[in-house]
């Protein structure tokens, strides 16, 4: 009886689960996959067509006629100067990750383990600006942009994608950090370690998981990001995002160069998150204490 | 090497709770001291002061001739080993080793030269270049000790070093350390809960409660000689029996009695005990160590001169070579807050007995020949040379020199 009392917990999934074997499962989650990946395919294959096919017949026709594909596009995007906005959606995404992860784990360790007076208030107005929306500061910051001269400039973005994305990643870390046992720290004092090697050595190096999490999340995050850059980025200084943005026309859009655009800017995140997935992964801290 | 010493030391904490309240302390040079208590008496904040890890609130460290009240851990020439090893996870044995040497700007042959000897030493050397995680808890252990050999420190200070092993490599790692310990000779502060690993590893213990030191002395006199009904009934297990008694001199000589029971009072007891003899007549708490018992049918005669009590076993506990007897006597239990603080933090689960109230619950260590079994009534022998008394008031130890003029 209560072998069946278990059996009816798991719920009908489960009992499906259990004589599949888990071979379904796969089969599903790879079907899943598939079929979020179907747009993704899309726009590869659309970039590879040239604009007559395009303008004739759907993407997924290319399935019976492979011969069509051409790397006209491409060459068209580069002599349509799109390089220069890839150059500065990589001077805009690269500083302002970098920038956050530096100081957001330099101020969660300081929030996690220095004792200083106001610690937990001064930790509580930092995750209560989590809840600011970026619209709020768009007219203002625009305002002390133009004050400080650097309305337009990539300064300007890179500073603002680095304020807005400070409070969720010291958040982030200092509850990392906090969790890395307190007599490691200890042990790195007595033999002999101050503070700032402590960070450098023994917490930076066991935070990496939580640091490449935090490091994908902000790239993504300022390298998709348009609405940032609509606002504070001049033509001369626009990333990928307002490129492509602007070659939508009200009647018709330039396909080819959107295509291969949009492209291009896919896969650089996706060559990233590549790299840096078996941190996700990995769990550091296994083996140091008990 | 260096000797510690402790003056007036006090730790308050915020919200004004008192870890630690005037402890007085000297730890000398190359001495093997432990600190025990039960949990919360102050000893692990003790040993965190004299680490440097937390702040002194009143009182003065010093570590050889220095004052180290102000002075940051790595000043101190001192080396730590944690409870849980905190060995560094993303470093190599051999990192881990030379962590505080590289801190310390060694040149890298002596750095070399002091990883190898200490990783021969303990038996690591096919480990170095191991992560922690690819080690057994006894294998980290060693790292962790290691770690602290390799600095060649003025002392080590030792935190629960053993408590997370598993039974048996604890009674193994206990002997190496005291092996290392002879070896080296390093001044040592080593905390413990573990009363048998206080006697065993300790040149001296020292006994505290609710932060304040209650006896500092070589393990068989704390055994022998109890300053008070704490360390009494915290030394020792099984724990010491207690019971109202009422000290007498009759026509035949001094006695003491309870629970129907009437023991006689060697004359040399009252010359070892300066003022016993003010509690003829009186009251006290008598105080019998299990290991004080035996079955007379065990002992067969030579136990000339020892008292007789006779018995009925209610729980037997064999452990091969001896056994335990816990029996009942006609004595209500002594609740004085000192037996009840001492019997609250043994690791032992309380006995469930259906105890009536005017019943306590003894326990005498008998030969396994006695072969006595539940139920069974037996004759057990006591030796009358070896009763503590303790003061009724104040729990203090009747006699102990500590306590004369007290």
């Amino acid at each position: 009886m209560a072998h069946e009392a278990v059996r009816i917990q798991r719920g009908p999934l489960g009992r499906l689960l259990e004589r599949t074997g888990g071979g379904l499962v796969q089969v599903i989650m790879v079907l899943i996959a598939l079929f979020w990946l179907i747009p993704t395919l899309g726009l590869l294959v659309v970039s590879l067509r040239d604009d007559a096919a395009n303008n004739s017949s759907g993407w997924w026709t290319f399935f019976t006629k492979p011969a069509q594909l051409t790397f006209e596009n491409y060459t068209n995007l580069l002599a349509s100067g799109f390089t220069s906005s890839f150059w500065n959606t990589v001077l805009i995404t690269v500083p302002a990750t970098l920038l956050v992860i530096g100081i957001s784990s330099m101020a969660g360790y300081a929030f996690a383990w220095i004792d200083f007076r106001g610690r937990d208030s001064l930790f509580l107005v930092v995750i209560a600006l989590l809840v600011v929306p970026i619209q709020i500061a768009l007219i203002p910051i625009a305002k002390l942009y133009g004050f400080l001269n650097i309305f337009g400039s990539i300064a300007g973005v890179v500073l603002f994608h680095v304020a807005f994305g400070l409070p969720f990643a010291i958040f982030l870390l200092r509850n990392f950090f906090v969790g890395i046992p307190r007599s490691l720290l200890e042990a790195a004092r007595m033999d002999g370690a101050a503070e700032w090697r402590i960070f450098a050595t023994v917490v930076f190096p066991l935070a990496k998981p939580a640091i490449a999490s935090l490091g994908i999340f902000q790239f993504l995050w300022v390298w998709n990001d348009l609405l940032v850059a609509l606002v504070y980025a001049d033509t001369a200084n626009q990333p990928m995002t307002k490129a492509l943005q602007s070659q939508m026309r009200q009647f018709g859009t330039n396909i080819d160069i959107l295509s291969s655009g949009a492209f291009l800017s896919l896969i650089i995140p996706l060559v990233l998150f590549f790299a840096f997935q078996r941190y996700f992964v990995q769990g550091l801290l296994a083996g140091s204490v008990k | 090497m260096a000797s510690i010493v402790l003056s007036n030391v006090d730790k308050v904490y915020a919200g004004g709770v008192k870890a630690v309240n005037g402890l007085n302390l000297e730890i000398k040079d190359g001495e093997f001291m432990v600190l025990v208590g039960p949990s919360g008496c102050g000893k692990s904040t003790a040993l965190r002061m004299i680490a440097g890890l937390e702040d002194i609130s009143g009182g003065e460290i010093s570590i050889g001739d220095r004052v180290v009240n102000h002075l940051p851990p790595k000043d101190r020439d001192i080396a730590m080993v944690f409870q849980n090893y905190a060995l560094y996870p993303h470093m190599t044995v051999e990192e881990n080793l030379a962590f505080g040497l590289k801190l310390r700007k060694m040149p890298k042959a002596e750095i070399q030269k002091r990883v190898n000897e200490a990783a021969k030493m303990l038996g690591l050397e096919q480990y170095l270049k191991r992560k922690p995680a690819a080690l057994s808890g006894g294998q980290r252990q060693r790292v962790a000790m290691g770690r602290a050999i390799v600095r060649e420190p003025q002392a080590f200070l030792m935190d629960e070093p053993l408590s997370n092993l598993d039974a048996k490599l604890r009674v193994s790692m206990r002997a190496s350390l005291n092996q290392l310990h002879e070896r080296l000779g390093v001044t040592t502060v080593y905390v413990t809960h573990d009363q048998v690993e206080a006697m065993t590893l300790g040149d001296r213990v020292c006994v505290l409660r609710d932060g304040f030191l209650q006896q500092v002395d070589t393990p068989q006199n704390l055994f022998d000689r109890p300053v008070n009904l704490f360390v009494a009934g915290f030394m020792g297990s099984p724990a010491m029996n207690f019971a109202y008694a009422d000290l007498v001199r009759d026509g035949s000589g001094a006695a003491v009695s309870f629970a129907g029971f009437k023991l006689p009072v060697p004359d040399s007891t009252f010359t070892d005990k300066p003022g016993l003899d003010r509690y003829v007549g009186k009251r006290v708490i008598l105080g019998i160590r299990p290991s004080d018992f035996e079955d007379s049918v065990a002992a067969n005669g030579s136990s000339g001169g020892w008292a007789r009590i006779p018995v009925t076993a209610n729980v037997t506990e064999e452990l091969g070579s001896e056994i335990n007897v816990l029996f009942t006597i006609d004595a209500p239990p002594v609740e004085h807050k000192d037996t009840v603080a001492a019997a609250h933090d043994g690791d032992e689960e309380e006995v469930a007995l259906p105890l009536t109230g005017d019943k306590s619950l003894w326990t005498a260590r008998v030969n396994a020949r006695s072969h006595v079994r539940p139920g069974q009534s037996l004759e057990l022998v006591i030796d009358t040379h070896n009763l503590h008394f303790f003061d009724v008031e104040s729990g203090l130890a009747i006699g102990h020199e500590a306590n004369v003029g007290r």
